[in-house]
């Protein structure tokens, strides 16, 4: 059976400020869906309402996984549904090192009925496993006994990321701005390694301004995002124009839409 | 090869078995060979030197130390010790009459309490040693045969006194006099068990020595008292585990730790403590260490109601280096005042202090600390870093350091920070599979994993564990 994450009507406000008005998506496993769109248009917000992020209070609509709601999911049972985010800003957590976070993690999404003190995934099996696919994303070794995200370079955290999404395998993986900030050899790494990872029993949602993602992972389909709408959706084509012309067409396109994002805009100050 | 060490091993429910709350078990006291009247005075201190067969010197200190206990009023710093009554304490106890040899001759009852704090398990494994304090007499105890070919002797205190009378009185009580404070005088006048280590010129031990304490009577304070020398060259790390069963009225521990390090010694002193939560723990420990010595004490403190212990080092002589690591949890309903004091008593000292404190639950952690650098004593170096989390607004953590110095060419450094566990961080830990409890669990752990990282390594599991049960049922 192909899952699919179904998104109908979203209307997202963080604290009393409406940012997205009526989403609707879907995703099936094994699809490569590209998200653009202005700053400000909503983008990340629809990322960390995904994910299940408490400060995101949907407000109306519904997201759904094979027909199961999970719109009042914590961000836990969401993960353990098969949800994965990889964080733009990915969060330092002092003393925590990599190999625990990730054995624990791991053990939590592979089995989903996992009490809290029960056992984790098996050492071995699980050391076997990170190296291999620190190796495969060209990653020292040495990550793994580094504290998770802390002292990290910009390209290490993303990498890092990237290894969570290989290790955790979710159905529906969420890239938010993952090749921001990194300099062109860091965006083919995770390029690759992203390409290699998605498959058939990976849904992608990436969120990007750049070309080199989407080179790696053409998207079958190409949604447009202005003022917490999806107000245009094509094939990588539209991607492409995006990134030669920018929104001002789009924008001309859609003048109400255009008004909500400068609504935003002007709560935001 | 990388990824070797950063896993933590599978900690099985069996293996540490902690159930609801992990001591809050206790056995019953009626088997008790001898069991002073509650209260505190002349006669139940003379009665406690009687039973033990002192020698009237120490006879004597013991009631001295009482008139001083006596004469000294309460501390009015710290914590609230409002409702501890002196009078409602059970000053001695003996749990069995001879102190025993082998673990078969241990009675059932005293056995089945030590099988569920694993003590022979642990034996099993790489100890050196293994010292049981129940209540108030050590009632088992080994050491490996070689150590003591080498002349290390690894006793209770009273054996002690009994055993190694000279070398025994060329050093009590000469760190902490009785008059040093007042539960110092307390523990002084009603002192029992505790561990005696003498090290040798020269003799390095490998392996951690260890000792299990604790409480299993209503209303029974525990007043060990501990005396460790570490002759020239040598090197130790004594390890002490504390737990103690659940009871509705105060239990009061004071126990009395002294150290000496002598020229070119090295000595470290790791200590648990995992009190129930009535449980007044108000420890003196204090190190003097001398030239090119190196004394360490690493302090891990949770549960009790009222914790309140500064452990101390006394820099003597030149180039001695004084290094005390803490972490003070503080859950509901619990105060842990806890901190240390480095005072630099000559020149080209170095000291350095890392405290750091949980606060949750509406706990309470102070960290109060001295550094102190006397006359002359120049080129000193001194250290001090304390972070504290606080999980919730109901819980609180302060911060009093205190620095006194005589002399201007010294380097001190204090820093401290206090934090919250971010919502960022929850939410990251999250999406990621954790639970709630999970992600604070972790973070904490990581909050003090540096300290952590310092500990035998079963002791380092036990305590990831422990906070991972302080912190379940902590949220939502």
């Amino acid at each position: 059976m192909i899952s699919v994450l179904k998104i109908s009507d979203l209307h997202v406000s963080v604290g009393t400020t409406p940012i997205l008005n009526g989403v609707n998506m879907e995703i099936r496993q094994g699809e490569v869906h590209a998200l653009m769109g202005p700053n400000g248009s909503g983008k990340s917000t629809l990322a960390y309402a995904l994910a299940g992020h408490p400060n995101y209070n949907v407000t109306e609509g519904s997201i759904e996984i094979d027909g199961v709601n999970v719109t009042e999911m914590k961000a836990d049972e969401r993960a353990r549904l098969g949800m994965f985010l990889a964080f733009q800003y990915p969060v330092v957590i002092p003393g925590v090192k990599v190999a625990d976070f990730l054995r624990h993690a791991v053990s939590n999404v592979r089995n989903p009925d996992r009490k809290e003190g029960e056992g984790l995934i098996g050492m071995r099996e699980f050391r076997k496993e990170i190296r291999e696919r620190m190796t495969e994303l060209g990653m020292d070794h040495e990550f793994a006994r580094r504290y998770l995200n802390d002292g990290f370079s910009g390209g290490e955290k993303k990498r890092m990321e990237i290894l969570q999404l290989a290790m955790l395998q979710p159905r529906f993986a969420i890239l938010d701005e993952t090749d921001s900030g990194l300099d062109s050899d860091a965006v083919r790494v995770v390029s690759e390694g992203l390409a290699k990872l998605a498959g058939p029993q990976m849904g992608v949602l990436i969120i990007t301004h750049h070309e080199r993602l989407l080179e790696f992972n053409p998207p079958q389909f190409t949604h447009v995002m202005l003022g917490g709408r999806i107000v245009e959706i094509g094939d990588a084509a539209l991607a492409h124009d995006l990134h030669a012309n920018g929104y001002a067409a789009v924008r001309a396109r859609h003048p109400e839409a255009e008004a909500e994002t400068a609504k935003v805009e002007a709560a935001a100050v | 090869m990388s990824t070797d060490a950063p896993v933590k091993p599978d900690v099985k429910k069996s293996d540490i078995e902690f159930g609801s709350y992990k001591y809050g078990f206790h056995d019953s006291t009626d088997n008790y060979a001898f069991k002073s009247r509650k209260g505190l005075d002349p006669q139940i201190v003379r009665q406690i030197s009687e039973m033990k067969c002192e020698p009237e010197w120490m006879t004597n200190f013991r009631l001295e130390s009482l008139a001083i206990f006596e004469s000294r009023p309460m501390p009015n710093w710290g914590g609230d010790m409002s409702d501890l009554d002196f009078q409602d304490i059970f000053y001695y106890m003996k749990a069995a009459n001879e102190q025993e040899t082998s673990w078969d001759d241990v009675p059932e009852d005293i056995r089945r309490t030590y099988d569920r704090l694993g003590i022979p398990e642990a034996e099993k494994k790489y100890l050196s040693g293994v010292k049981a304090q129940y209540d108030s007499e050590v009632v088992y105890g080994s050491l490996q045969e070689d150590l003591a070919k080498q002349g290390v002797i690894f006793t209770d205190t009273d054996s002690a006194l009994r055993d190694h009378p000279e070398l025994f009185r060329e050093y009590f009580a000469t760190i902490i006099p009785p008059g040093d404070n007042k539960f110092a005088a307390l523990n002084s006048a009603v002192w029992s068990g505790g561990s005696f280590i003498y090290i040798p010129k020269g003799v390095k031990i490998e392996f951690p020595l260890q000792a299990y304490f604790r409480i299993n009577s209503q209303n029974m304070g525990q007043f060990e008292r501990t005396l460790i020398i570490v002759d020239e060259g040598a090197s130790v790390h004594y390890v002490e585990g504390c737990t103690a069963p659940t009871y509705s009225s105060n239990s009061l521990h004071s126990a009395v730790v002294e150290i000496v390090v002598k020229r070119g010694a090295r000595c470290r002193y790791t200590t648990i403590q995992n009190w129930s939560s009535n449980v007044y723990n108000l420890v003196t420990k204090r190190a003097m260490a001398y030239g090119d010595s190196l004394m360490e004490w690493i302090d891990g403190n949770l549960g009790s109601k009222l914790t309140m212990k500064y452990p101390a080092i006394w820099l003597m002589e030149p180039g001695a280096r004084g290094e005390t690591l803490s972490i003070a949890f503080a859950g509901p309903g619990q105060h842990q005042d806890a901190g240390a004091k480095m005072v630099h008593c000559a020149p080209n000292t170095s000291s350095r202090i890392v405290s750091k404190s949980i606060s949750r639950g509406g706990g309470r952690s102070s960290y109060r600390g001295l550094v102190k650098i006397h006359k002359d004593a120049k080129n000193c170096r001194s250290n001090v870093v304390c972070d504290a989390l606080i999980l919730d607004p109901a819980s609180r953590s302060d911060t009093y350091p205190y620095i006194e110095v005589e002399e201007q060419d010294v380097a001190i450094e204090h820093e401290a920070s206090v934090s919250k566990i971010g919502e960022e961080q929850l939410f990251y830990l999250m999406s990621r599979g954790m639970t709630e409890a999970e992600a604070s669990a972790m973070i904490v752990t990581g909050f003090i994993e540096p300290l952590v990282k310092e500990l035998p390594m079963e002791y380092a599991v036990e305590m990831n564990r422990l906070i991972e049960l302080q912190m379940e049922g902590s949220v939502g």
